[in-house]
């Protein structure tokens, strides 16, 4: 069941992450994060990214992200971070 | 508390006190020579807090790598511009820092090095593409793609400090790679700034964050910790041997550039007033620092008073032989043999003080004769300052042995230059020098850099081979910091359809030999055709005067002595024309006395090497010939098609073996087809080569080769089959069925000699020879059993470039539609062919197994290993759609013991479904 739906806007990867990740306090199950709007991802949202997995693993909130498209997903691949999401499209 | 990393802007943990508590560094002014000490690649002695400082900078550095991983051209060529345009500004400041910190080399060359750094490699890169498609190749259906390496550790000299990292950053950055950079110790300042001048324009023109980074205070176990880490996807290192081979030995991939020991062949052709300035020009820029500078000169005996004494008039010093003993204890090392540190990238002046030499103010260069290269002659070494041997020649051959001495003598792939107007002089010098830059006529130091006197690519890393321990001898570039992926798509071969040049069918065609003139003809043929009157015939239809020698071989497989007896005949009567009267035999054994009376040299056993591409086989037919004749060939069986194809056979009987010739050299020129030579075939030669036609038309039809032009042919000669030999087989003087049976054996001709045969051929040639079993009969034997395996899915597919699909069954079933046999699947329609092939068969009295021959189970089971393997082995194999396991060809031999039946087909048609 998925208890959260959250779009991720290009322009604020980071504080919508930072904003996702206050919120899984009251979630449980999983967690879907729509990238679909996200064509590029920089170094401080990867940090972010990374950061939100791990606040999610403390949980055991599993994250599903939506609509990552393949230059963002092969930057998840090379930091070898894929493993932590569940990918739909 | 983090801090920043000094020189780059990425931000990284603080090292407490790792500055001077890690290992002691031996501080020498040359990496040259520092790097000739072995680099350790232990990293015991780093603290945990330089450790995580190191990680730091790695983690950084991946992250940013991978985020750069989606930026496009457009993207990376905006931020290297405004990197490179940066360079520029900052190039008498970076020049300046360089010359303070090092206390090495000229500074005004350090700016041209610095702007040769950037706009020269610009100018090379700006154009190139390095990302995504990088080339195309459309005639040969190849793409090559640009694939990062990632994180590149990167080590820099002290010699080149501040160009060499201009020029990497650039690289790094066009290639979309995020590079670590280690400088060497005393070059540390100048380089940190040129990074942060570089990192801080590549960012704000949008690169990542922590991009490019510069080691705080490298030591040699930061080094070791770095070229293992697991991270880190390449590691360039530029300096000398020891850092290179602690790179390689590292065991990641590695660019390792180093020292070298330029040889100069000044010949006695060449421009000396141009050789001397441009050695000059070299020798001192940068005060000698860059290691492809000349180091002896090799002076021909003509020339050699000439150029010294306009050495002199230019500035430089000439040695005398005390002078030359005092300047080489003072600048080698006589415990190492290498150059002492302190010389390193000084003034002439500055080095004739040190060595007690009394010399000009305004001295350039101090040039000291030599006369020999090795220890005894210490300076017969690298110099890397303004020292220069000179060595006279007596002749070339002294001249490039000394000149292959000095690149022995450390230089080995490095650089090397001549100076010579003799074209021969410079081919020989490229020949025995062993260089990845072999400059020519122009200076060794600014010319191995590229793209100013040459069209080398520019570089501040020379790669100098496996000679120099480095796995390229190129000039480093770009696409060194790339993986080049390459997408092939799959090529439509060129196939090719090669016949004789003139076929003459229908009755009466041997009329036609009329209109080929000839002053000597020979016809080869058999007893038999001489005796029922054929060569008659043919001889009333030769042109008129021409001088006619008949041949007479016996009816069999051509052996080595009728061959030779043969091409005696030809030699003899000076033939210009031969008429090959007979079956595939006699027309084999024509083919083959033609070949070697063209071309006498030709080995046969040679010839028959194996090959699985015709185009692209080991073993070329000879092309030049010492005559010349027209060979005509003359069937008088309806069945081999050997009057239209590339093949002979020859048996060896000496040896004891059968060598098969393939080549188109061989095809006849002109085919006669005339059915009045085959209206009297007895019924069992006209069953055999009947079937032997149609096994030729039925196997062409589903090769791997098939083509359709061939199929054109395979399917008109396998409807030509089944409609008229019966009839030829039961009213034999019935025209029309003889007619169109010596037409279907020459159209199934044209098909397998451009598709050729498969597994039936390979079962049935291996069968014939060990039973004496003739061979339509065996192909007969072997035919249905063979349709229904390739029929099949195959166990395993044959690799075919020009076949799409598995089309074996649906081809068939092409062929059951031609001949009418209905059905409504393909499995029904194969079955159908199979069926109409065996009713075919057992029409036409052969036996429907190879137990009715008389070969007992017994006999058979010892046979059927041995005959699998050589069916194995058989060429006409390799072009059967279905790949041929052994088990499988011992399997067909025994459903061919057993017998034909179309039951037993059945149960392998279950599974043709492809």
């Amino acid at each position: 069941m998925i208890a959260e739906f959250l779009n991720i806007d290009e322009t604020r990867v980071v504080q919508a992450l930072r904003e996702a990740g206050d919120r899984l306090d009251g979630t449980e199950g999983e967690v879907a994060l729509d990238f679909s709007s996200v064509r590029r991802i920089d170094p401080s949202a990867l940090l972010a990214l990374e950061a939100f997995a791990g606040i999610a693993d403390k949980k055991a909130v599993k994250v599903v992200l939506r609509g990552v498209n393949i230059d963002v997903y092969k930057v998840l691949k090379l930091m070898k971070l894929t493993p932590r999401f569940a990918f739909v499209n | 508390m983090p801090r920043r990393t000094q020189g780059v802007g990425a931000v990284v943990p603080a090292p407490a006190t790792h500055a001077h508590k890690v290992m002691e560094v031996t501080m020498i002014a040359s990496e040259a020579v520092q790097e000739r000490v072995q680099i350790p690649l232990a990293v015991e002695t780093l603290s945990a807090e330089r450790i995580a400082y190191l990680e730091g900078l790695v983690s950084q550095a991946r992250t940013a790598a991978a985020v750069f991983s989606q930026f496009t051209q457009e993207d990376v060529d905006r931020i290297v511009k405004a990197m490179v345009l940066a360079g520029l500004e900052q190039a008498q400041y970076l020049a300046r820092l360089a010359v303070e910190e090092t206390k090495l080399g000229v500074m005004e060359d350090k700016v041209l090095k610095n702007m040769v750094a950037t706009e020269f490699v610009y100018n090379y890169v700006k154009d190139k593409r390095t990302v995504g498609v990088i080339r195309e190749f459309p005639e040969r259906n190849l793409v090559e793609m640009a694939e990062p390496i990632g994180v590149i550790f990167s080590l820099t000299p002290i010699t080149n400090p501040t160009s060499t990292v201009l020029f990497k950053c650039i690289m790094a950055i066009k290639t979309r790679n995020a590079v670590i950079f280690s400088p060497h110790p005393k070059a540390w300042h100048c380089c940190s700034e040129a990074v942060r001048i570089m990192y801080e324009t590549a960012v704000k023109h949008g690169a990542p964050e922590g991009v490019l980074a510069c080691l705080d205070s490298p030591t040699l176990p930061d080094n070791a910790y770095l070229m293992k880490h697991k991270d880190v996807g390449l590691i360039d290192a530029t300096g000398g041997p020891g850092m290179v081979k602690a790179a390689y030995s590292s065991g990641k991939p590695a660019l390792g550039v180093g020292a070298g020991n330029t040889p100069v062949y000044l010949e006695k052709t060449a421009d000396v007033s141009t050789a001397v300035v441009d050695i000059i020009v070299s020798k001192t820029f940068d005060n000698g620092t860059i290691c492809a500078s000349e180091q002896t000169v090799v002076i021909d005996d003509e020339i050699y008073d000439v150029v010294l004494k306009k050495f002199a008039e230019l500035g430089a010093h000439i040695c005398n032989e005390k002078e030359t003993r005092l300047l080489e204890r003072t600048v080698i090392d006589p415990q190492t043999g290498y150059m002492q540190p302190l010389a390193v990238g000084q003034k002439a002046t500055d080095i004739a003080r040190f060595a007690g030499l009394s010399v000009k103010p305004n001295t350039k260069l101090l040039i000291a004769p030599i006369h020999g290269v090795g220890r005894e002659h210490p300076l017969s070494v690298e110099k890397l300052f303004p020292v220069l041997a000179v060595y006279r020649a007596k002749s070339v051959t002294e001249a490039l042995r000394v000149c292959v001495d000095v690149n022995h003598a450390g230089g080995i792939g490095h650089t090397a230059v001549v100076f010579s107007r003799n074209e021969e002089v410079i081919r020989k010098f490229g020949e025995v020098i062993n260089a990845g830059r072999i400059i020519v006529n122009s200076p060794g130091s600014v010319g191995a850099l590229g793209a100013v006197y040459n069209d080398l690519v520019p570089t501040f890393s020379f790669g100098c081979g496996t000679g120099g321990g480095n796995s390229t001898t190129d000039n480093v570039n770009v696409f060194h910091y790339l993986n080049i992926k390459r997408l092939a798509r799959r090529t439509q071969t060129h196939m090719w359809f090669r016949v004789p040049n003139q076929i003459y069918f229908n009755m009466n065609a041997v009329e036609n030999l009329r209109q080929f003139p000839s002053l000597s003809t020979i016809i080869v043929t058999s007893p038999l055709l001489e005796q029922i009157g054929h060569v008659d015939i043919v001889r009333r239809h030769i042109c008129p005067k021409t001088r006619v020698h008949v041949q007479v071989i016996p009816d069999a497989e051509p052996e080595v002595t009728i061959i030779t007896q043969g091409v005696e005949a030809f030699n003899f009567y000076k033939a210009d024309q031969i008429i090959a009267l007979g079956g595939g035999s006699v027309i084999d054994a024509a083919k083959i006395m033609k070949l070697k009376y063209e071309s006498p040299e030709a080995d046969l056993e040679y010839l028959a090497a194996p090959f699985l591409d015709l185009r692209k086989r080991v073993v070329q037919y000879p092309t030049e010939k010492i005559n010349r004749a027209r060979l005509i060939a003359i069937s008088t069986t309806s069945g081999t098609g050997s009057e239209a194809t590339p093949f002979a056979v020859l048996t060896d009987k000496a040896r004891g073996r059968k060598v098969t010739l393939a080549d188109y050299s061989l095809t006849p020129d002109v085919a006669i087809v005339d059915p009045q030579f085959v209206m009297s075939m007895p019924k069992g030669l006209t069953a055999d080569t009947g079937i032997d036609c149609l096994t030729h038309a039925l196997e062409a039809g589903v090769s791997n080769y098939a083509s359709p032009y061939t199929d054109s042919n395979a399917m008109q000669a396998i409807r030509l089959v089944f409609k008229y030999l019966p009839i030829a087989y039961e009213h034999p003087r019935d025209e029309e069925a003889r007619c169109m049976m010596h037409n279907a054996a020459c159209i199934a001709a044209l098909a397998f000699s451009n598709a050729s045969v498969g597994v039936n051929h390979a079962l049935a040639h291996a069968f014939g020879a060990r039973f004496g079993v003739a061979h339509g009969r065996a192909n007969a034997l072997m035919l249905p059993h063979v349709m229904a395996y390739n029929a099949a899915v195959p166990t395993k597919f044959m690799p075919s470039p020009y076949t799409q699909g598995y089309v074996a069954h649906k081809k068939y079933a092409a062929v059951a539609d031609l001949l009418g046999l209905g059905g409504h699947t393909v499995d029904e329609k194969v079955k159908n062919l199979i069926q109409a092939t065996e009713q075919l068969l057992d029409q036409l009295g052969f036996p429907k197994s190879i137990a009715e021959l008389g070969i007992t189970r017994e006999e058979f089971e010892r046979a059927v290993p041995d005959l699998a393997s050589i069916a194995f082995e058989d060429p006409s194999g390799r072009s059967n759609p279905r790949m041929p396991m052994i088990k499988e060809l011992e399997e067909l031999f025994w459903k061919a013991y057993e017998g034909r039946g179309v039951a037993k087909v059945d149960a392998v048609l279950e599974h043709a479904t492809v």
